[in-house]
Formats: C-alpha cells, sequence, structure tokens
C-alpha cells in the first residue's frame, strides 16, 4: 500500500534575501492507492516544488508529507528510503541521461538501491518493456537516439527502481501526437499491470480528461479546486479565468451555453459532448 | 541549495550607491583598495571602517548579507590570523610564550584588512548588475583598443558567463535532483567514490552547456551580431552630479589615507 498525505505543506524559496518567495502555501492533499492524479496548474502556480516534496526532494518550509502515515522528513534514511518507493521523472528527463549505453543508463537507479545483477537485468528488461524501448537498443549510447527514444529511456531509469508511486512531470511535452499517445498508453498500462500510484503534472486538458481519474487544479501555491474530471471541467469558466485551458469539448460546450444551446455542464470529452448534442437534436433529455 | 550562494551576487535595489554609474563604482572600488592598503595604524584601519560602514549604510545591503560574503573566506582568513600571531616577534604576552603583543596587533589589522577588502569588492557586485559592470568595464577599457586589445569581445564574453552562472546552477541544481530521484548518493563515501558520484552531474551538465552555447550563437547570428563595431546600446551609461561627487570624495579619501600614512599615524 502507498497512501501519500501532504499536510499543510509550504514552501519559501530562499527565505531572508530579497528574492523571497512563498511557492507553495498550505497544501493538504490525500492521494490514495492506485489512483491516476493529474496536477494541472499555470507556469508558476507551485505544482512543480508541491512534486518534488512528495519524494522529499525538497524539505517543507512548513507542514508534514505523510507515506503510509509515516513521516518522509523524518530522518537521513527515511529521506533516502521514500525516493525508492516514490519514482519522480522530471520535465524533460531526457538531459539527465549520461552513461555509455542505454542499459547501463536504465541500471543506474536499481544498482544504486544496491541489488544483485540478475535482479538489475531483471529490472531493466522489465522497465525497457514498459516504455516500449526495443532490446536491440540497449547497447546504444544514449546521446545518440531520437528526442522520444531519450524520453523513454528516462522513464524507464525511473519505473526500474520499481516505485510504488510514479510521479511524471509533463511527460510528453515536446513529443510529437504519435509519441504522446504512446507514451501515455504505456503508462497506463504500467500503472494497471503494477497498481502503483500515478500522478501525473500535465498543460495538456484532452489528456488529462481522457486519463486522470481525479484533478487537482493548483493555483498561486494552493489548490483551487479536486475532483473527479467531470466535476473539474464543469468549472470550464473558472479554469480559463486561473490562465488554464480547458478540454476541447469543455470549451465548445461553453461556447454552445453561451449561445443558448442547453448542454449539460459535466461534459468534457468528445464522446459526451456528441452524444448529448445528438440527444438534443432528437429532443430527448441527455 | 546551490541557489543560496551568495558570492558575487546582485541585489536590486534604488538606493544612491545602485543608482551610481558603473564607471564610478569600478574606480571608486580600486580607490579603495589602494587606501585600504595604506593603512598601517588603528587610526587609518578606523577611517577605512568608517568608510566601509557608511558606504554599506548608504546601499541599504543587511550587514547580514555582507557578511555572509565574508564566510566562504573565513579558512583563509583564520589561517592568516594563526599565522601572524604566532610567527610575529615581539614582547611575549606572558613571560616565555610565543604569542606577542604585536602578533596579536598584526593578527587582528590582517583580519580586519581581508574583511574590508571582501565587503569593499562585494558592495560593488552587490549593488551593480552584471550587465552595467561588463559594459562600465568595457568603456573604461576602451582606449586599449589602440593597442589593438579586443576589449569588446573579452567583454562579450565576461557578460556572457555571468549572465549563464545561475543558469548553469539552476541546470546543475535539476540534474542534481533528478539523479537523487534515481537513488544517487553524493554526500557519503570516500574521496574516489564521490568523485565518480560526479559523473552523472557533470556529463549531462557537459552535454546540455554545450547545446546552450551552439544556440546562443545561432540566436546572436540570426540577430546580425558582429562584434563590437559600430554597436550601440540601449541603456546609456551617464555621469551624473552624484558620481563627480563620489569621485571627488573617492580622491579625498585616498589624499587622507595617503597623507596619514606619511605622518607615520
Amino acid at each position: 500500500m502507498a497512501e501519500i498525505k501532504a499536510e499543510g505543506l509550504t514552501y519559501v524559496y530562499s527565505a531572508g534575501t530579497p528574492f523571497e518567495k512563498t511557492a507553495i502555501e498550505d497544501v493538504s492533499l490525500t492521494i490514495g492507492q492506485g489512483e491516476l492524479v493529474a496536477v494541472i496548474g499555470h507556469t508558476g502556480s507551485g505544482k512543480s516544488t508541491f512534486i518534488q516534496h512528495l519524494n522529499a526532494l525538497l524539505t517543507p518550509s512548513a507542514g508534514r508529507v505523510l507515506l503510509d502515515g509515516e513521516d518522509i522528513n523524518r530522518d537521513k534514511y527515511s529521506r533516502r528510503d521514500v525516493k525508492r518507493r516514490v519514482g519522480l521523472v522530471f520535465q524533460y528527463p531526457e538531459y539527465q541521461l549520461f552513461e555509455e549505453t542505454v542499459y547501463r543508463d536504465i541500471a543506474f537507479g536499481p544498482r544504486n538501491m544496491k541489488l544483485p545483477e540478475g535482479e538489475i537485468d531483471e529490472r531493466v528488461r522489465e522497465a525497457a518493456r514498459f516504455v516500449g524501448v526495443d532490446e536491440g537498443l540497449f547497447e546504444h549510447s544514449p546521446l545518440e537516439l531520437s528526442g522520444g527514444q531519450k524520453r523513454r529511456i528516462a522513464i524507464a531509469g525511473v519505473i526500474a527502481m520499481r516505485p510504488e508511486v510514479l510521479i511524471l512531470d509533463e511527460p510528453t511535452a515536446g513529443l510529437d501526437p504519435a509519441g504522446c499517445a504512446q507514451l501515455q498508453e504505456n503508462i497506463c498500462r504500467y500503472r494497471e499491470e503494477t497498481g502503483s500510484t500515478v500522478l501525473l503534472v500535465s498543460h495538456n486538458m484532452d489528456d488529462v480528461a481522457r486519463l486522470a481519474g481525479r484533478v487537482v487544479v493548483f493555483d498561486h501555491g494552493r489548490v483551487v479546486m479536486d475532483g473527479s474530471p467531470a466535476e473539474v471541467f464543469s468549472h470550464a469558466g473558472r479554469l480559463l479565468e486561473i490562465g488554464l485551458n480547458v478540454p476541447r469539448a469543455s470549451e465548445l460546450a461553453l461556447a454552445l451555453r453561451k449561445k443558448g444551446v442547453p448542454v449539460p455542464e459535466d461534459v468534457f470529452t468528445h464522446e459526451r459532448l456528441l452524444a448529448s448534442l445528438l440527444a438534443l437534436r432528437e429532443g430527448r433529455p441527455c | 541549495m546551490l541557489k543560496d550562494i551568495t558570492l558575487g551576487q546582485y541585489f536590486p535595489g534604488d538606493s544612491v550607491v545602485h543608482r551610481l554609474d558603473a564607471r564610478t563604482k569600478l574606480v571608486l572600488v580600486i580607490v579603495y583598495i589602494v587606501a585600504l592598503f595604506q593603512a598601517q595604524s588603528w587610526l587609518g584601519f578606523g577611517l577605512v571602517t568608517l568608510v566601509t560602514a557608511g558606504c554599506v549604510a548608504a546601499s541599504r545591503i543587511p550587514p547580514k548579507t555582507m557578511f555572509k560574503g565574508v564566510k566562504p573566506m573565513l579558512f583563509i582568513i583564520v589561517l592568516t590570523a594563526m599565522l601572524n600571531i604566532f610567527y610575529t616577534s615581539g614582547t611575549p604576552v606572558l613571560p616565555g610564550w610565543i604569542i606577542t603583543w604585536e602578533g596579536i596587533s598584526r593578527a587582528c589589522q590582517m583580519v580586519l584588512r581581508i574583511v574590508l577588502l571582501i565587503s569593499g569588492t562585494f558592495l560593488l557586485t552587490y549593488t551593480t548588475s552584471p550587465i552595467a559592470l561588463t559594459d562600465g568595464l568595457e568603456m573604461l577599457l576602451n582606449p586599449l583598443r589602440r593597442l589593438h586589445v579586443p576589449v569588446h569581445e573579452m567583454t562579450m564574453m565576461m557578460s556572457m558567463a555571468l549572465r549563464f552562472i545561475p543558469t548553469l546552477i539552476e541546470e546543475t541544481d535539476k540534474i542534481m535532483s533528478a539523479q537523487k530521484a534515481r537513488g544517487a548518493d553524493f554526500e557519503t563515501g570516500g574521496l574516489v567514490q564521490r568523485a565518480k558520484a560526479l559523473l552523472p552531474i557533470l556529463v549531462p551538465l557537459f552535454v546540455s552547456a554545450f547545446r546552450r552555447a551552439d544556440e546562443l550563437a545561432v540566436a546572436m547570428e540570426s540577430r546580425c551580431y558582429h562584434g563590437g563595431e559600430g554597436r550601440t546600446r540601449m541603456k546609456q551609461l551617464r555621469m551624473g552630479r552624484a558620481d563627480h561627487i563620489a569621485l571627488f570624495l573617492g580622491a579625498a579619501f585616498l589624499a587622507a589615507m595617503i597623507a596619514l600614512k606619511r605622518l607615520g599615524l
């Protein structure tokens, strides 16, 4: 089991200098086992700072982070331990690749965990399979591959540690549409097969609407909305106000409502929008 | 955090010192250093300390920040003090002791000199933005162009280097975080192990530094950058009345220090 709980989390950058800035303020959130949560927010809304607290890379200025009820910042050992249990994939993770071969780069995490060679090998192959990296690439240098492949290898490097919670900061940023779709499919499959909790930071609301079971919205360092995609995207106006996009379908539904077409508020996928429009045309309730 | 390094960081503000022309401040710092090394007696050191304190107060930089800058030099300061205390001959503090009154006095003066030197030069970088600083330097060094010294190219490189220090620090921070998230350990182990642990940081850092340099070169070229010939500036440096007064005060200060030294006070 892995339940992550943040209690009154506050973080202040460069405290005591003219550059002091409160990145997140009093964030309380519980993420249950096996959830797929999307974290959305404007650039600088504090979402990246928030996720870095979840594996003790940042120590909160105030508040606590609990993993299965235990404070992860308890001591040096708990802080190290949590990095294995909560895997964090940064934005543009391909910039962290450094080894001579793809295989060794994926094995970096498991090797740091001081696992036996046999187990490392097993994990590397498993992680590569999850992200769709062919074993034929294992002996290549990671630096000579394409951007999309580099991204996959970097993600595999975190998955190889078999974290109970996987956090991905904009995993699809800068990928082509086909690459995006494939990576999302990989992430979903990973979650289904391993039952791990997945946290996804994203700007792409269409993806969020399609994938996530729960959406958390950050604005100015605070959680301003938290609920199912249907709940969150029914406040399309409010989301646009804080400078976020909404799924295309929501946008369209909002525009239709303004024109007087009674599309229900909880429409946020293309399928639902189509269904409700068809229903309206035939005069049925939707 | 790496970001907390204050060494030579610019603190934006709007004090008298901030508003002075970069050229004035550069000249004044040189004057200050020369004056500082004229000080031989407690009277001289007292005067320099007073002037430094006055400048810091006028700059509205919190004294705490100034001391933070001195901290990295603590080792050198302590070492200098020790050497002076133990290796100066004179009257012993107690009969038979190696420590002398002269030694203690010399040590105090040396420490004061180093601290003042650091504070004075840091005041320049704290109150002057790197861009203004290199612009000022370029204009001060301009006469050297006659001797075919590539002044513009040198200062351009300097301002770029300064510009990229925070970027590279940030990048290092990011890479470190990413590798830490993969279980890398930078804090424990012997010297060899720690040096090896740096590899996962250095390789990506170099890769990205070269990529960035490449991109910057392309960006500059596509905006028709071709060196210093005929280049104009958006922000012109201008000397005002405050600058003339400051330069005059600096000259007076230097004269006073030289006079003190000549008089043997």
